[in-house]
């Protein structure tokens, strides 16, 4: 089995792991971020570039380093391969620059949307982005669109990630929900406005990274921060019935999939559960759901908090941080 | 007179018709071919250096040798006709005159690479081609130079003509793969490379049209000989597309041994500048290759002459130098407005840019906006390195070349031109009273 270096962590991986899944099981300050892989969707990844990295050592065989940075999340390890993210002032400029890109297009609108405190997007920028701005011409405008009865989709804060692409592809049998046109134009769509409706769907909503998918039951409720997530349990016949309930006071207010420490979903949860269960007496509550610790609505409310780690100007940086 | 191999008998009356071809020698290097084995012809094409005319140059008989021969899927050839760089159009004019040199050549490729289904992708805007080339592809048919059994070798081949819908990015070769099997024309994240796993994930090999014409005169006259033509790692010959302010715009082969100066003043070729203008700047290889001023386009850095050859035009790096690329030559007189050629080349890459990595998708509107400004009188000092640095961060960091693409330009322009860029910010008035036609204000 392959051993891969990174960020002067070894790790023995099988044949074939990616670079960012062997990065996750180092774990800690070293794991690349990721706005479009999600480890639960086939073909995910390579898109946003946020996750890039610099291969040093290519393996023992070629130890050559690679000649760009490569996307973590998409390049497969090799025996003997040297990985450089945080260590390596190249990558983490390189990923303030994609941050900057993916900011371009998006309204900026957090004190109103209902993703605000638990936006990848927005946790990325706070970890690596610049604090100031560069981009002074138009962006896109959209209007809203509802794709269904509970979904409502907010084009100007997509960020084109296509993971709702590949969550609509791979849980429904007709393909219905795709995207139009090219570059900076492209859209998410459904075809011709269709609702998508199948009994999996309002998953589409956990897996944007933004808050371009939005519950439309939820919508404008409550800032997600006021709420307490916890893990609870139905007997569902379609699904595992494993949710998050989010409630305030007694009343629960949204319900969602479970989010591992990645922030991705652990298992996709049907829409009799998101949308139609919203009772207490609907649900078996097990105790507070643990939330990543990226997240803005983890401080201060549970256990094992972890303080921001402070990405030092890159001026400040040496090689070998520990 | 630079010695013809490709266009040979580009003028010959009705040689699109297969009883022409055939008597000027049409075919026969598909009979020599084919009393060889695959490998022996694989080898042929290896021994004769050619480099893919596609732009990124890469030698085509080693492509060909990374095919994965021993999986036990279906291989496919596509042959990539998708031609939409600025400033390039060999492989239309190609089609268009002498089909059956590009289906001869596709057999060829096909026998070589034990291949029984090979598609033209063709740009979406070339319609009219298509007819030419199913009219010769029939007419191969018909003489049992295609189909089954062919020349009863046992050898059986079908080729398909597919038409894009007019989107450059479809000329990558993943995304044209996607294309081809009907999805949206995104490229692929590599690897896995198409050699292993390309069209319905099966062994295939994209080429480009004037590479696998020019595997007909390699088989005819053998590998080693097509390598005497040309100098250094640059054999054989190329087609040139010679398009901007020169007497004699056109599609020209050139034997790759003649210097930059002799193919833009030789009457031969370009016949020199239109008005006798003095030249100020070229794009020697298509519009994604970085642009060369005058005095870095005629010599090189070290007062050398510049050659119309993969490495000479390479020399001194993106420095001093730039790239053969497509071989789509585009030279500007002293009257061109360097802010406004990039300014138009910036729009086409956003225009054409797929949109799945944020780096191209965000970036060449980003620089395109920023250069309308500055084009339009409207731009600040800084504007300047702010494209720079926008270029810089694209730059590597893209799924696809195309964001190089989009950044080269942008980044060669300022390299060498910047004190127009600065002429543009510190002179409005001038600049927004020269009227280029219509300028609209952009809007998004
Ligand atoms: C954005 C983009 C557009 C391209 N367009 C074309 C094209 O129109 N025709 C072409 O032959 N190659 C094109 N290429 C290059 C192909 O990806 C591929 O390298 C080429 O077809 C290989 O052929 P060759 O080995 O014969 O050069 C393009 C590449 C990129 C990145
Ligand atoms: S809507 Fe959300 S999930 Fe879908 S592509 Fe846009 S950002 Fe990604
Ligand atoms: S570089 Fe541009 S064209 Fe290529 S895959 Fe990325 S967005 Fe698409
Ligand atoms: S997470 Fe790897 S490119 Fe988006």
């Amino acid at each position: 089995m392959p051993i891969v270096t990174i960020d002067n962590h070894t790790i023995e991986v099988p044949e074939g792991t990616t670079i960012l899944e062997a990065a996750r099981k180092i774990g800690g300050d070293i794991v690349p971020p990721t706005m479009c892989y999600y480890s639960k969707l086939k073909g995910s990844g390579g898109k946003c570039r946020t996750c890039l990295v610099k291969v040093s050592q290519g393996s023992a065989k070629d130890p050559r380093p690679m000649p760009k940075l490569v996307a973590s999340c998409s390049t497969p390890v090799a025996d003997g391969m040297v990985v450089q993210n945080i260590t390596s002032p190249e990558v983490l400029e390189a990923r303030k620059a994609i941050v900057e890109f993916l900011l371009i297009n998006h309204p900026l609108d957090c004190p109103v949307c209902d993703q605000a405190g638990e936006c990848d997007l927005q946790n990325l920028s706070y970890e690596h982005g610049a604090n100031t701005e560069r981009y002074e011409e138009d962006r896109r405008e959209y209007d809203k669109v509802d794709i269904g009865p509970n979904i409502q989709l907010h084009m100007n804060r997509c960020i084109l990630c296509y993971r709702c692409v590949y969550t609509a592809n791979q849980i429904a049998n007709s393909r219905v929900h795709g995207v139009l046109y090219r570059g900076d134009q492209a859209e998410i769509s459904t075809y011709i406005q269709n609702a998508i409706d199948n009994e999996f769907s309002g998953n589409v909503i956990d897996v944007c990274p933004v808050g371009a998918l939005t519950d439309k039951t939820f919508r404008f409720k409550s800032r997600v921060w006021f709420l307490k997530p916890m893990n609870a349990h139905r007997n569902c016949t379609k699904c595992s019935g494993k949710v998050v309930v989010w409630k305030f006071g007694n009343e629960i207010y949204r319900v969602t999939a479970r989010k591992d420490q990645f922030h991705e979903v652990e298992e996709f949860i049907c829409n009799d559960c998101r949308y139609d269960h919203k009772q207490p007496e609907d649900w078996t509550i097990e105790g507070p759901a643990k939330l990543s610790k990226q997240s803005v609505i983890s401080q201060n409310q549970y256990g094992n908090l972890k303080k921001p780690s402070i990405i030092l100007p890159i001026e400040h940086r040496t090689e070998k941080q520990e | 007179m630079g010695r013809k191999i490709l266009l040979e008998n580009i003028d010959k009356e009705g040689i699109e018709r297969f009883d022409v071809y055939r008597k000027h020698g049409g075919y026969t290097a598909l009979e020599k071919a084919l009393k060889l084995t695959p490998d022996e012809v694989t080898e042929e094409v290896k021994k004769s250096g050619m480099r893919g005319r596609g732009g990124a140059g890469f030698p085509t008989g080693m492509k060909w040798s990374f095919l994965d021969k021993k999986s036990n899927n279906p291989r496919y050839l596509i042959c990539n006709a998708d031609e939409s760089e600025p400033g390039t159009f060999k492989d239309r004019y190609l089609i268009e005159k002498l089909p059956h040199l590009l289906v001869e050549g596709l057999i060829i490729s096909s026998y070589a690479l034990g291949v029984n289904t090979c598609y033209i992708y063709v740009r979406g805007e070339f319609k009219y081609l298509i007819g030419i080339l199913n009219k010769a592809i029939c007419e191969a048919n018909a003489n049992k130079f295609l189909g089954k059994n062919i020349l009863n070798t046992g050898y059986s081949l079908d080729i398909h003509v597919h038409s894009g819908a007019g989107a450059y990015i479809c000329g990558e070769e993943t995304a044209q793969i996607e294309s081809l099997e009907g999805k949206r024309g995104n490229p692929r994240i590599k690897p896995p490379f198409p050699a292993l796993k390309g069209l319905y994930d099966c062994p295939t090999v994209v080429n480009n049209v004037e590479t696998l014409a020019a595997v007909v005169p390699i088989i005819s006259m053998g590998g080693e000989e097509y390598a005497k033509i040309g100098t250094g790692r640059s054999t054989g010959t190329k087609l040139i597309s010679a398009s901007g302010h020169i007497n004699r715009p056109g599609v020209y082969e050139i034997e790759m041994n003649i210097s930059v100066e002799e193919f833009l003043m030789s009457d031969e070729y370009c016949g020199g500048m239109k008005n006798g203008k003095p030249l100020k700047a070229v794009i020697a290889g298509g519009s994604s290759v970085p642009i060369l001023p005058a005095h870095l386009i005629l010599k090189t850095a070290n007062g050398e002459n510049r050659m119309m050859t993969y490495e000479s035009l390479a020399d001194g790096g993106f420095a001093t130098g730039t790239m053969l690329g497509s071989g789509g030559f585009i030279a500007y007189d002293e009257d061109s407005c360097i802010v406004r050629n990039t300014w138009n080349l910036t729009r086409f890459y956003h225009h054409e840019s797929c949109g799945q990595c944020s780096p191209c998708r965000e970036g060449t509107g980003w620089m395109e906006r920023v250069l309308h400004r500055l084009e339009n009188g409207e731009g600040r000092m800084h504007d300047i390195d702010l494209l720079t640095n926008i270029s810089k961060n694209i730059e590597g960091n893209t799924i696809c070349p195309l964001g190089d693409a989009a950044a080269w330009p942008v980044a060669s322009a300022i390299r060498h031109f910047r004190d127009e860029f600065e002429f543009h910010v510190k002179n409005p008035g001038i600049v927004k009273n020269i009227k280029h036609g219509s300028l609209k204000k952009y809007t998004v």
